[in-house]
């Protein structure tokens, strides 16, 4: 019926959401710290310690940095997805926040998509600049299987936000959110091998491990950095724990 | 011509009735004041208005428009301004005003529009780090950044100091002088009256009146107050006998006479004064406020 010429100086209303949505998330110095530098720091600090440099033959000829390397990739997820981002999308319901933008044309959903994608975007800039910083700090050799790797690394992202997305679906306030954010942070943060790379673990827990998200994740991205395509049986583990919650958080998701 | 249409409308939570069967019609270029009690159902009426709820029962029209089914084309000529709603907390005025007006399609003058209200010393402000009365005032500001045909204020002025409040009602004027009709909720009777062309009164989820703030306190009973102190004492029988007089006390040490009742009343007190030449000293005839219209009314419906 309408028809009015959109001027072109004019900013598309979804684009005008990311615009104003990543100015908020670069006024988060706490988030940037934990998603974009504390990974990298960390497998820096391990890096630092000559042995762990050192090729061993329990670890199959590769050194404890080499298996770091996907574990702090990992760590960068979960930072970004069940650490910081659920206390934002639980605020800005809180606020009233998304309530206000409902009385507008746009619809709240943006203001979510737009700090889901932040999220996942700083997720997978932190993973690059630990594969970047192993490479040329430590000499860690770039996944053999370029391909395989960006497929887990996309996966893994996919499943933490889809985590995070729950939470914040089933939490009635902030608070909660950040608590239960935190539960699941240590939780994911042991599978994904923080504390013992999944690879080194007893044969028992590993494959346990291996049902978890980022148990799946750690050895899919293991297997591609070795130069192997993800086993399927992993891949699918992780699909799995991306799929269920992504659905659940759409249909439990409360507006007010 | 009336650009907003409620007919029965009806919203329950639970089993209770918030809104229980409310009709008005809003005419273009008017202040409607919805006026009520806490938890009347004033919100919930004006969610119903601004598309944000879907009554169980009844019709809204805004322009023509369902804003329910309409709700795309509804957002673009309904500003809102919401109770409890806030914005990012870093967010600064300025970055507000520019999200807000890419969301339409005739955004109104972004500079000139934070310059009406106040906010061009602000505008490189966080939400977080503002005033009551400078949020409200943005909030204003982000409802007529669409160049909308109406607003919806929402007890805008709650929780303000007496200057922003007034500060807050000549903008309230500004916005209707400039061709917006201003649906207006509130439950502070110097508001509704100093502001409103007319005003629903709403109890219990129900119209209980819709009047002119003058119509509404001239139907009242015992509206005009008649006081004065008499030369000599008075009958009680022949103010009784006042017509539309609804109560005649005499009180205090002078033998001070109040009437509540109507210009009729006041009339019939002169003619009795002079019948039995009799002086009134300190002779005073007022209105009663809006405040005891409202308690009448919504005592009444009780």
């Amino acid at each position: 019926m309408t028809t009015t010429a959109t001027p072109s100086a004019r900013p598309a209303p979804l684009a005008a959401v990311l615009r104003a949505e990543t100015r908020l998330f670069l006024r988060e110095p706490g988030s940037l710290f934990w998603i974009l530098v504390f990974p990298t720091a960390l497998m820096t600090v391990l890096g630092l310690i000559p042995s762990f440099r050192e090729a061993d033959d329990a670890l199959g000829g590769r050194s404890v940095i080499d298996l770091y390397v996907p574990v702090a990739v990992l760590l960068a997820m979960i930072m970004a997805g069940l650490q910081a981002m659920p206390p934002v999308l639980t605020g800005y319901r809180e606020r009233g926040i998304l309530r206000r933008m409902s009385a507008t044309p746009v619809r709240p959903s943006a203001l979510l998509a737009a700090q889901i994608v932040l999220h996942g975007a700083a997720a997978l800039g932190s993973a690059a600049l630990v594969v970047a910083v192993g490479r040329t700090a430590f000499g860690v050799r770039l996944p053999g299987r370029a391909a395989g790797y960006l497929l887990a690394l996309l996966l893994a992202v996919a499943c933490v936000l889809a985590l995070g997305a729950t939470i914040c679906a089933l939490s009635r306030t902030s608070k909660v959110a950040t608590a239960a954010g935190s539960v699941a942070y240590l939780v994911m943060m042991f599978t994904a091998g923080v504390w013992v790379p999944v690879q080194t673990m007893p044969d028992l827990l590993r494959r346990i491990v291996e049902f978890t998200p980022f148990g799946a994740a750690s050895q899919a991205l293991d297997q591609a950095a070795s130069g192997h395509w993800p086993g399927a049986a992993h891949l699918a583990v992780v699909l799995v724990w991306t799929a269920v919650p992504a659905t659940a958080s759409t249909r439990l998701f409360r507006w007010e | 011509m009336s650009i907003i249409e409620v007919h029965g409308v009806r919203k329950a939570y639970g089993g209770r009735a918030v809104v229980d069967g409310v009709s008005f019609t809003v005419d273009e270029g008017e202040i409607f004041g919805i006026l009520g009690p806490n938890g009347a159902g004033k919100t919930t009426t004006v969610e119903c208005v601004e598309g944000l709820r879907t009554p169980d029962a009844g019709t809204v029209r805004v322009a023509g428009l369902d804003p329910v089914a309409d709700r795309q084309e509804v957002t673009h000529l309904l500003g809102a301004q919401l109770q409890e709603s806030e914005l990012q907390p870093k967010l600064t005025v300025r970055e507000a005003l520019e999200l807000y007006s890419a969301f339409y399609r005739h955004p109104a003058d972004r500079d000139a529009l934070a310059g009406r209200l106040g906010l061009d010393g602000h505008l490189d402000r966080r939400f977080a780090q503002l005033s009551g009365g400078q949020k409200q005032r943005l909030f204003i500001a982000l409802a007529l950044i669409g160049s909308p045909r109406v607003v919806v204020l929402d007890e805008l002025t709650t929780g303000l100091d007496p200057r922003a409040r007034r500060d807050t009602w000549r903008l309230i004027e500004e916005i209707r002088d400039g061709g917006v009709t201003v649906l207006l909720v509130t439950h502070f009777m110097e508001e509704a009256r100093r502001l409103c062309d007319r005003i629903a009164v709403i109890d219990r989820g129900r119209v209980v009146a819709v009047d002119t703030p003058g119509g509404l306190i001239g139907a009242a009973p015992g509206s005009t107050v008649i006081s004065f102190t008499p030369s000599q004492p008075l009958a009680h029988a022949d103010l009784r006998a006042l017509p539309g007089a609804v109560s005649a006390e005499v009180s205090g040490p002078g033998g001070r006479v109040v009437v509540q009742g109507t210009d009729e009343t006041a009339n019939a007190v002169i003619t009795l004064l002079a019948r039995h030449r009799i002086t009134a000293r300190h002779l005073r005839v007022t209105e009663a406020g809006l405040d005891d219209v409202f308690l009448d009314l919504t005592e009444r419906a009780s």
